[in-house]
């Protein structure tokens, strides 16, 4: 691995920062969107006891895409998730993010550094830390044990921290405990430690559940907004909200994609209909 | 602004803490010497021996416990192992003081009095350099970082938790104890290290030894509550106690948990030793059975009596527990173990956050009273 060992993206670091501190860290292969592809899944499969979860799935995510999948329960949907970020190995089949990362050779951390970051369908957020110091703990930098132990904030994390307190509308709740969030909140502030860690790619299972229309309204806003500089890919249920998001969809049904493309034509297609009425 | 490392160490503890601290240092280093030297022993002021020896030997217990609730109270990993650190740094200062015997044993040889009744020619390999001070202090930081670290990088490596982790930790400080038990070890066997004579040439029952080694253990124990307390509050800590709540999430952003988890065990196994170290020459004497299964239980109980994942609990639990204990067993030996087993029931069942959580508790209630 050591051969290898490059840093991310030297340029896009936030000023002031020291540079020597990022090099050398757990990162094998640069991110290379240079064919404009994100995220390409071949032939993905992977087996619980026999029963396949995810089976010969094939997905390409172009950089810049907003994709939104959607499908029964059960569809595989959070599987793929796990693939993606390493918690799941693929039985067999091919995970790259851009061109050259191999994602089922990287452990979570190191698809994390990468620039994969993924809301979780339940919301997890550190519920003894305070909503500062939750968005602290995503903020990208060096992640390393003595990089932690001499960390200190700087007035531009200071800022960066404040910036997304307020746009996810938590800047009153700062102090409070994430554990008494409501549940709604604590959807937006995974939202908000997301943003922090800068990913290149953003992995949202179901990021709107429990919240009211006016928030997800809002919350299609803002990820409409990430796309172009981001890839984002989306599960969720509510087609008002996929609507909202106006990207591609995928459809997935035991664990292949059944259909792809504009909202309207995959919710006109007849096997589609099939499988979400069927049941 | 970038604050220098020792001002932001030394700003972890808020006021108040400090001035509690202050008063344990002055008590500890000017009151009792005082008391124990100049006043004469037929007074009520006079601090004997025996209290000496007992708070020094509380004090190194004290420290075991701030570094037990380290790794489990900050770190949610309950260790049932802790004897073993503590007992090897022990062994390794037991081997220097065993050096300085010199040939003042009872065979009047170069070698330690075991090693003679062995008939054994020569030291063995790894008591080279034994009789160099600074090298086995360095041992007694060394040899329980290192086996901690090992341990440690498989067991977390292969993500063992929770119960699964204890008991492995037991088992390891009970192999331990069997293989000190032999006398072939080189260790002394089931004797252990005892008839110490003296420490850099000094006396080691000398009054004035006494009250260097219960000063120092003072200032030690001092020092590591300051050290704990900036850990705990810097960023390092709160990772580990947001891999404590949620590991998986924490590896979605980012942070290793291996390094994390192995960073604090690793250094919650060398403060053990340093303690180790500071009991020995003050209590005379260390053998295996300070690695069997039931001492590091012991440590767990006198976290949770005082009040885990803060850190004058642990302190304040072995103080207690370790009092108790030595009334107990000069007045009703035979109960000590059951008042032990009963202790940790009522504390489990009734007072989860410890001695320090029912003072809270006690605290808020007279506060909304008034
Ligand atoms: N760890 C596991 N062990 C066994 N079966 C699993 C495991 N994880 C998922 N499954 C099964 O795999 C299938 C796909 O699950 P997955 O969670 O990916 O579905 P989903 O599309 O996210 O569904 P939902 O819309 O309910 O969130 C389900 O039948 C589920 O029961
Ligand atoms: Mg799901």
């Amino acid at each position: 691995m050591n051969a290898a060992l490059i840093a991310t993206d030297l340029d896009n670091r936030p000023e002031g920062s020291d540079g020597a501190d990022q090099l050398g860290h757990f990162v094998t292969g640069e991110l290379d969107l240079s064919h404009g592809v994100a995220l390409y899944l071949e032939d993905i499969t992977v087996s619980f006891d026999g029963f396949r979860a995810l089976n010969s799935l094939n997905l390409t995510i172009d950089a810049g895409e907003l994709r939104c999948i959607i499908g029964p329960n059960g569809a595989g949907k959070t599987t793929m998730m796990d693939v993606i970020t390493g918690k799941t190995r693929p039985d067999a089949g091919k995970a790259f993010f851009g061109q050259t990362i191999d994602l089922t050779r990287l452990t979570e951390p190191e698809i994390a550094h990468a620039g994969i970051g993924r809301k979780f369908q339940k919301p997890t957020v550190f519920e003894q830390h305070t909503v500062f110091e939750n968005l602290e703990l995503a903020m990208k930098t060096d992640k390393r044990v003595w990089q932690s132990l001499m960390a200190w904030l700087s007035g531009d994390d200071r800022d960066r921290i404040a910036d997304t307190l307020k746009l996810i509308r938590l800047d009153g709740e700062a102090g409070r405990p994430a554990g008494l969030l409501s549940h709604g909140q604590k959807q937006w502030l995974e939202i908000g430690m997301l943003l922090m860690q800068e990913p290149k790619l953003l992995l949202l299972d179901e990021p709107v559940a429990g919240m009211t229309d006016d928030e997800t309204m809002r919350t299609a806003e803002l990820l409409v907004s990430l796309a172009g500089k981001h890839s984002l890919v989306v599960v969720e249920h509510d087609m008002a909200f996929v609507e909202k998001l106006g990207g591609k969809v995928t459809v997935l049904h035991e664990g292949a994609v059944l259909a792809e493309g504009a909202l309207a034509s995959v919710q006109n297609d007849p096997r589609v209909i099939e499988v979400y009425l069927g049941r | 602004m970038r604050k220098p490392l020792i001002v932001r160490i030394l700003s972890a503890l808020d006021s108040r803490a400090w001035i509690a601290l202050a008063a344990f240092l002055g008590v500890a280093l000017v009151a009792v010497p005082v008391l124990h030297l100049a006043v004469p022993e037929d007074s009520a002021l006079h601090v004997s021996t025996y209290a000496i020896t007992l708070i020094g030997k509380i004090m190194c217990y004290a420290l075991v416990a701030v570094a037990m609730d380290l790794i489990w109270g900050y770190g949610g990993i309950l260790s049932l192992g802790h004897g073993l650190f503590f007992a090897l740094g022990g062994y390794a200062f037991g081997m220097y003081l065993m050096r300085q015997i010199g040939r003042d044993g009872s065979y009047g040889a170069d070698l330690p009095d075991f090693m003679v009744f062995l008939d054994w020619k020569a030291l063995p390999w790894f008591w080279t350099g034994s009789e160099h001070f600074g090298w086995m202090v360095f041992l007694v930081l060394a040899v329980p970082a290192a086996v901690a670290f090992v341990f440690g990088y498989f067991a977390f490596r292969s993500r063992i938790k929770g119960v699964y982790f204890s008991i492995i930790t037991q088992a390891l400080t009970y192999a331990a104890m069997l293989f000190f038990f032999r006398n072939e070890t080189g260790f002394g066997g089931n004797n252990g290290f005892t008839d110490f004579k003296r420490i850099l040439g000094y006396g080691i029952t000398t009054p004035e030894m006494r009250l260097v080694l219960f000063c120092l253990t003072a200032l030690t124990l001092a020092a590591t509550l300051v050290f704990a307390a900036w850990l705990v509050k810097s960023k390092f800590g709160r990772v580990l106690a947001a891999i404590r709540d949620a590991e998986s999430r924490v590896m979605f952003i980012g942070y290793n948990p291996l390094w994390y988890k192995l960073t604090l065990w690793t250094i919650s196994a060398v403060l053990c030793g340093v303690a180790g170290a500071l009991y020995v020459p003050q209590v005379g004497i260390i053998n295996p059975s300070e690695m069997s299964p039931g001492n590091s239980i012991e440590i767990a109980i006198w976290v949770a009596v005082g009040g885990r994942g803060t850190l004058i609990g642990p302190v304040i639990g072995a103080f207690v527990v370790n009092l108790a204990k030595s009334w107990f067993t000069v007045s009703f030996p035979e109960y000590w173990l059951f008042f032990l087993g009963l202790l940790f029931i009522v504390v489990t069942l009734l007072l989860p956050q410890g001695l320090v959580g029912l003072w809270k508790k006690l605290m808020k209630k007279e506060g909304v009273a008034a």
